[in-house]
């Protein structure tokens, strides 16, 4: 995995008395859509803050570009669960804060232009001067994204960036996200509990085993044609054993190899399957 | 439900005149059955503690309005340093409370800042602030007035420590109660520990700031007449002292309303500004 962006390389998390997850190794290649997916508390948020630098592992590292993380930067761009919006701010005012970081010298004219184009990108031109509080939650949520696509970050991180939305916000954001990716040809992270959503968006998804002690259980690879639609998604070839698969492991398979991992099991290579092809 | 405003305003016009008008009967009734029986015309020549010799009742609601209208006719006259107009003295006041309560806001703001930011400066000044809180702002004039030797900047110092809690405290609960989720987007934006503070934690934490600002100045309202009142000179609280001195009780009672309405419109003052700086999730 010399050529990945991003090599997770045997991270832990433990605190005193648990061990949240263990000899984590996975990598995440350029341009590459990458799901996370596994059961609550199983440690998903805590690997999407040590790949954003906001934390620390208690063990193991991860190389981004060749070296290791040391901290946050903005080059790996986050998306919140809960949208993270600073609610004094309009939102234009948010992604020009935004703006403001990546761009020390911009003059506030330009930084205001620049917002706008963001925020015109995933169509809320009309919503730029409103404050998060008259935003709707799927609106609040577009300017998170349009925030984290401003900077034009070499990596996207989500933890469940829609799970607070209702289906059809979702359906529309996740379509919107997927046209952000492809036109930026972005290099993402994602965390998610919806299978439909892993499989509309990734190239590969890890699913994790439960915890405490959870571990990389296997490397999904998604070979679903795409471009892939929502509406459409059921219709392809493999679709339906992609989402067996997962939803297999999700219901039964996560929870006995939690109790015990198969002999060959490597967690420096976690098997790679391929159920759709 | 919602009362409409002029429902209730009418409701405690009635009100006023309700209790003004019982208390100006009631003290005209019991004048004239009461054995003292005042010329009036002398009684307004001379006041009407001087024409009872001595005597101090109660002043009626139409004798307070007619002083009230005396006073105000002429509210910065300044004859001498013992007879100067209700308005100055309420200016010399409000003057003390400015300075102390801006110092405090100085040094309460920034060090409530840091101690919200750093838990560990937090716990070893703690003890300090527990101690010297519920202390009476008043217990501090004697070390004040002998240390300043001036009772104009001593009763700043006292106005000083009393606003100075509030806005601590409040600062520091502020500060420390910013979302995590916002400051790890300042984080991951590398937004630098001056932007953070400055675009991130000051607008989150100021409505909490703002009401601290608000106990401060109320308190430092209240404490300023006290202090006044304990080392003279100036002020409405000198005022009021001095009237009781005088014993003319519509005086008293006009310092009380004035106190009154000036504190109200202090509070209004920093409402508002809380208002601009409030935020809605
Ligand atoms: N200070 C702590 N001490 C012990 N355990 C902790 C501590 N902080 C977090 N945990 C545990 O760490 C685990 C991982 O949390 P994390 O938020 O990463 O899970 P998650 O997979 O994102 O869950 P979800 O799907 O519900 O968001 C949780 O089980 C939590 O109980
Ligand atoms: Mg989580």
């Amino acid at each position: 995995m010399n050529h990945a962006y991003v090599s997770v390389e045997g991270i832990a998390r433990r605190y005193p008395g648990a061990t949240i997850f263990e000899d984590l190794w996975f990598g995440v290649n350029r341009g590459e859509f990458v799901c996370l997916v596994g059961h609550s508390g199983c440690g998903k948020t805590t690997v999407l803050n040590i790949l954003a630098g906001l934390e620390k592992p208690s063990d193991g590292e991860v190389i981004v570009d060749g070296q290791a993380i040391e901290g946050p930067s903005l080059d790996r761009a986050v998306i919140f669960q809960g949208h993270a919006l600073m609610p004094w701010m309009t939102a234009e005012q948010n992604v020009a804060f935004a703006l403001s970081c990546r761009h020390k010298d911009m003059p506030r004219a330009q930084l205001r232009d620049a917002a706008r184009e963001a925020l015109e990108r995933v169509g809320l031109t009309a919503a730029a001067d409103k404050k998060p509080s008259q935003l709707s939650g799927g609106m609040k949520q577009r300017v998170g994204i349009a925030r984290a696509f401003a900077i034009a970050p070499k990596m996207l991180l989500m933890d469940e960036p829609f799970s607070a939305l209702d289906a059809l916000t979702r359906g529309a954001l996740q379509d919107e996200v997927a046209r952000l990716v492809s036109e930026a040809d972005q290099t993402a992270f994602m965390i998610t509990h919806d299978v439909d959503e892993a499989i509309l968006l990734a190239d590969r998804i890890l699913l994790m085993t439960n915890g405490p002690d959870a571990r990389l259980a296997e490397v999904v690879v998604n070979t679903l044609p795409r471009p892939r639609m929502r509406a459409t998604l059921h219709k392809l070839p493999g679709y339906h054993a992609l989402r067996e698969h997962i939803l297999d492991f999700l219901i039964t398979r996560s929870r006995l190899m939690a109790q015990g991992l198969p002999a060959d099991w490597n967690p420096r290579h976690a098997p790679e399957v391929r159920p759709g092809a | 439900m919602l009362i409409p405003f002029w429902r209730s305003s009418l409701l405690s016009l009635a009100l006023l005149i309700l209790f003004l008008g019982a208390w100006e009967l009631a003290l005209r009734s019991s004048a004239a059955t009461g054995g003292s029986v005042v010329d009036a015309e002398y009684a307004a020549l001379v006041g009407a503690a001087a024409a009872q010799g001595g005597q101090t009742p109660m002043p009626m609601p139409s004798e307070i309005a007619a002083r009230l209208w005396q006073l105000l006719r002429d509210p910065f006259y300044v004859r001498g340093t013992n007879d100067q107009g209700i308005g100055v003295q309420i200016a010399y006041s409000l003057a003390r409370v400015g300075i102390g309560f801006g110092l405090a806001a100085l040094v309460a703001i920034p060090l409530g800042f840091a101690i919200g930011m750093s838990p560990l400066l937090g716990a070893v000044l703690n003890p300090f602030i527990q101690v010297l809180r519920p202390v009476s702002p008043l217990a501090w004039m004697p070390l004040a007035l002998y240390t300043i030797k001036d009772s104009s900047i001593s009763s700043v110092f006292v106005i000083f420590i009393c606003s100075i809690w509030p806005m601590l405290l409040n600062t520091a609960f502020g500060v420390g109660s910013v979302r995590r989720e916002w400051l790890n987007v300042a984080r991951t934006l590398e937004a630098g520990s001056l932007k953070t503070a400055w675009r991130v934690i000051l607008p989150a934490a100021a409505p909490t700031i703002l009401t601290g600002m608000r106990i401060s100045i109320g308190i430092a309202w209240l404490v300023i007449v006290a202090a006044e009142m304990l080392v003279g000179g100036t002020g409405i609280g000198y005022w009021v002292w001095n009237q009781w001195n005088n014993l003319s009780l519509a005086d008293i009672v006009i310092a009380i309303l004035m106190i009154g309405l000036v504190g109200l419109l202090l509070d209004r003052l920093l409402g508002w500004v809380a208002g601009a700086v409030a935020w809605q999730e």
